[in-house]
């Protein structure tokens, strides 16, 4: 029978084995040094806040991978040796396989930051950086002070989790704005706010310089290009990550920032095959990244490597751009590609509305000369994703979306609609004439 | 806020105790006319029994109920066992001994608790409401910014299942196994909602009555800290306000208030409550006073059987078995107000799932056939049916699902296995209404295509154990009979993937293995093999 070893228990990998276990009978195993079982990345930060425990973030029983014949092995693995189809464990054990799926996913960034390795500094990837958290600031007793570096989503989700526990928050942003290299500057702004909101000290332009150290080598302080000591028990540091790939520097398979692939996820070695996060694409998908740490297209990629290892070759195609993400209480959505004033200024025309009270707005981004509609940001307002994924392929004309935009609602019952106010800005703003529809279940459903 | 917090919690505690301290104090001194006016009142023959009371307990003051109570049984227990053995059937005395002890019990109270009601009731519930509050009120500041705030909730021992839990979870079960099982040791709060119950109903207060009352005053006071915690969901404020005013005027004022009317009927009645979860609905003592209740119980005969057959499967059709379960039924009222904080416990496992399938249907049957055979022994004049006492099995159905399933464990174990235990594994409405949502119903929780990320929130949050995520990482809609429809899954999302709504049949089940996001020929490659 033939053995798929799978090296990575994070959304690609299990998304890979589940569906080979759909479409075959194969031998499939998966290896991890981090947990015994699959748990949920994304869940992590709500452990520490105390939504959640542990298992909790599991989204299969643990009696599921033996019913399903899912074999699990709690390892690290030191080498691939492709030439005899083997691995090469830390403890000098070994393991055959006949094809190899590396979904090894990333670790966090460090940029070389004086003390960036002293205890009490970490990022927020793995199970083990939550322990570390509790280890170092399990409340505001023992950590008077937490500083964050790194201006993005790991960042505001560490401040919210310091913030759960009355933890005091530094946050340092490079930029001059939150994550303006993604955000136009309008939500950029109301997130900036909302961060202040929350009693986080929000410095933007700031640089980190130096992590000092007290006498047992912890971390006690950071000092910034701005000239100031910040004391703090804890550093977080989150300028983003890149693909765990050191492991297969010498093993012969191609590598660049990730492991490089295919469009059919295969990489230069027969049988070996890379997805989710380690993966990086020879030519970008479209507008997306060439390497995508998300983690839809991480299970994306491993539902259609399912298909190719299993006799059906397939290409990796992910369909229009989306995402979401939640800064501290305002939800965010994103469908299509709107683009951040800084990223493109010009490429296309951005319709924005902001709620008064600074936490709900819309960015739709439309093309100038043809008004097809490209991209929503929503912020504060659920849309439907059923709906937008539809008029991008049907290539809707932003008035369009307009008119319909109370399809595409998907708050909960009883919530206030901002429909009316947005569309009437959107009128005066463009010269149009444009009557919101009631929503209608029929057009909602007409291609379901 | 802080400060307020815990002075608000030992105001809180301080009321608890006396309350409870209530219960071991007092004195009853039953006088003779009390007891003559008993006698006739009751029709009481026994005069063995008249005897041992007019000896033993008339004119002599005891201190407290746990000291009377044991007198008044043991004369009910003797003058019984002493009938039967004469064969002298027509002066045995058909009162359970604990309910005779409440029934001799509340007319001889006396003391500071019966003449002081007014005081006791706000060192009781007065303190207890007042620190509740001064607790709750905070947090409008303590929570932060609206928007979801489950923090700590799994650090905390009250909603952890630590030692605030199991004393919680003691508390109520002692509770309801007073409420259920010792009635006379409840006779000191009747005193305390007394002028309460003679203001609406103009009777005395019976347990029945404190635990009406009390119920609605959890409901509220907890209510409050919904409101509080979800501010900034209109769906739960709506149906807070729901649930709560279907309890305080359908399940306690209404049915006070029928006290007062002058007709043939004039028992209380709760509109909303439906069969089967009013289980003794079709009990033949049930019918008999609904028919020989004028037009007010032919009305309410009439309005039953309407209800169960035609209001609600109609109402569900439309809107899912929530516009019952977390909208209007009292069950649900005390589980979304008073057993919110306890929502997370109920276990999520396939094993769990199974277990539920097999025991809310097995009383659902349970249920049905009993109604049967009281139906059957009702028309044919009968009290046997296939050889089987009816009375025999009403009787166990009472004790074992109408007390121990829906109070003992049905309450008291929030703190434990959540807070919907009866309505999940027990109700027989619930089951009812399940099949209907399950095959036949506009009602779904939509998942919003691929943007699902396993975090698990919405199925922790699910008080009824569901595994919302296994649904909604598929991308698939979630389509369960046992969903109430709190909304809650919804609201913890922190992705915006989960929308409860009304619409269409078709579609409304969407299989599909492969999520939104892929390109279009692998959807249609995976879901249309």
């Amino acid at each position: 029978m033939e053995h798929i070893v799978i090296i990575g228990n994070g959304i690609s990998g299990v998304a890979a084995a589940r569906h080979i276990r759909k479409l075959s009978d194969k031998r499939i195993t998966i290896i991890s040094a981090e947990t015994d079982h699959f748990f949920s990345r994304t869940a992590l930060m709500y452990i520490y806040m105390g939504h959640m425990k542990y298992e909790h973030t599991k989204p299969y029983e643990d009696w599921f991978w033996k019913k399903n014949r899912i074999e699990l092995k709690n390892a690290f693995v030191q080498t691939v040796d492709h030439q005899n189809n083997q691995l090469v464990f830390a403890d000098g054990s070994t393991m055959s396989y006949d094809k190899l799926i590396l979904a090894v996913g990333s670790k966090p960034n460090k940029f070389g930051w004086p003390g960036q390795d002293l205890d009490g500094v970490q990022g927020l990837y793995a199970k083990q950086d939550v322990d570390l958290m509790e280890q170092y600031a399990p409340n505001n007793k023992v950590c008077k002070r937490a500083v964050i570096v790194g201006g993005g989503l790991i960042g505001i989700e560490m401040a919210e989790m310091f913030h759960s526990r009355n933890i005091p928050v530094t946050f340092l942003v490079r930029e001059e704005s939150f994550w303006n290299g993604v955000l136009p500057d309008g939500e950029s702004g109301m997130i900036n706010r909302e961060i202040e909101r929350n009693h986080i000290d929000l410095r933007l332009s700031t640089n980190l310089v130096e992590i000092l150290a007290d006498e047992n080598g912890k971390a006690r302080a950071v000092t910034t290009d701005k000239g100031d000591t910040i004391e703090c028990d804890i550093v977080g540091l989150t300028p983003g990550v890149s693909p765990n790939i050191d492991f297969l520097k010498e093993s012969g398979i191609e590598l660049g920032r990730g492991i490089k692939v295919n469009r059919h996820l295969e990489t230069n070695i027969p049988n070996i095959y890379a997805i989710g996060d380690c993966a990086e694409q020879h030519e970008p998908i479209g507008n997306r990244r060439p390497i995508e740490a998300v983690w839809y297209t991480g299970r994306m990629m491993g539902e259609t490597v399912a298909q190719t290892i299993c006799g059906n070759r397939l290409e990796y195609k992910p369909g229009h751009w989306f995402n979401s993400a939640k800064f501290f209480d305002i939800e965010y959505q994103t469908y299509g590609w709107v683009f951040s004033t800084r990223a493109c200024p010009d490429c296309d025309a951005n319709f924005h509305w902001i709620h008064k009270d600074d936490d709900k707005c819309i960015t739709v981004a439309f093309n100038k000369d043809t008004k097809e509609f490209v991209g929503i940001n929503t912020f504060g307002i659920r849309m439907r994703h059923e709906i937008f994924d539809r008029w991008l392929t049907e290539k809707r004309d932003v008035n369009y979306v307009m008119e319909h935009l109370k399809d595409a609602n998907f708050d909960p019952e009883f919530y206030s609609q901002y429909e009316k106010e947005i569309v009437s800005q959107f009128n005066a703003e463009n010269g149009t004439n444009i009557q919101v529809k009631k929503k209608s279940w029929k057009r909602i459903f007409s291609n379901a | 806020m802080k400060v307020i917090k815990n002075i608000g919690l030992v105001i809180f505690l301080a009321g608890l105790s006396i309350f409870t301290a209530v219960v071991f104090v007092g004195t009853f001194k039953l006088e003779q006319s009390t007891f003559d006016e008993y006698v006739k009142n009751n029709n009481i023959k026994s005069e063995l029994f008249i005897d041992a009371i007019n000896k033993d307990v008339v004119g002599k003051e005891f201190n407290g109920m746990f000291a009377l109570s044991p007198v008044i049984a043991q004369a009910l227990e003797t003058a019984n066992a002493q009938h039967i053995k004469n064969k002298e059937w027509g002066k045995r005395i058909f009162s359970k001994p604990r309910d005779m002890a409440a029934a001799l019990g509340k007319p001889a109270g006396s003391g500071f608790i019966t003449n002081n009601k007014g005081i006791m009731w706000l060192l009781t519930f007065g303190l207890g409401i007042l620190g509740a509050l001064m607790f709750i009120l905070p947090n409008v500041i303590l929570l932060g910014r609206k928007g979801i705030k489950n923090n700590g909730i799994y650090l905390e021992s009250a909603t952890n299942r630590g030692w605030i839990a199991w004393l919680v979870f003691i508390f109520l079960v002692s509770f309801y196994l007073v409420l259920y099982f010792a009635p006379q040791y409840a006779v000191n709060w009747t005193y305390l909602v007394d002028p309460i119950s003679k203001t609406l109903s103009g009777n005395p207060a019976g347990h029945w009555f404190v635990y009406g009352f009390m119920y609605c005053t959890v409901m509220t006071v907890m209510a409050v800290r919904m409101y509080i915690k979800y501010r900034h969901n209109m769906y739960q404020v709506v149906r807070t306000t729901s649930v709560l005013f279907f309890q305080i005027v359908f399940a306690f004022l209404i049915p006070e208030l029928m006290g007062r009317l002058q007709g043939s009927y004039n028992k209380g009645y709760d509109f909303k409550n439906a069969f089967p979860l009013d289980y003794d609905f079709f009990f033949s003592w049930n019918l008999k006073e609904l028919i020989d209740g004028g037009g007010l119980g032919l009305f309410i005969l009439v309005w039953g059987i309407v209800l169960t057959l035609v209001i609600v499967p109609v109402m569900v059709y439309f809107f899912g078995k929530r516009w019952y379960c977390s909208w209007v039924c009292g069950c649900g009222g005390l589980a979304e107000t008073l057993g919110d904080p306890y929502r997370q416990h109920s276990s999520k496992s396939l094993f769990s799932w199974k277990v539920e399938r097999w025991l809310i249907h097995a009383v659902l049957v349970f249920a049905i056939l009993m109604t049967a055979m009281t139906l059957y022994g009702f028309f044919a004049e009968t009290r046997t049916v296939l050889g089987i006492k009816v009375q025999a099995v009403m009787n166990t159905y009472s004790l074992l699902i109408g007390a121990v399933f829906a109070g003992v464990i049905g309450t008291g174990f929030y703190p434990i296995f959540g807070n919907r235990v009866w309505c999940r594994f027990g109700c027989p409405l619930a089951a009812y209404l399940g099949f209907v949502q399950r095959f036949k119903s506009r009602f779904r929780i939509t998942t919003n295509g691929g943007q699902c990320i396993s975090c698990g929130n919405c199925s922790t949050y699910c008080e009824q154990g569901i595994d919302v995520r296994a649904y909604a990482q598929k991308g698939e809609n979630i389509i369960r009979s046992s969903c109430v429809g709190c909304g809650v899954c919804s609201a913890v999302c922190p992705r915006g993937v989960l929308k409860l709504e009304n619409g269409p049949e078709a579609g409304r089940i969407n299989p599909t293995q492969v999520l939104l996001g892929n390109d279009v020929d692998l959807m249609d490659l995976v879901n249309n093999k």
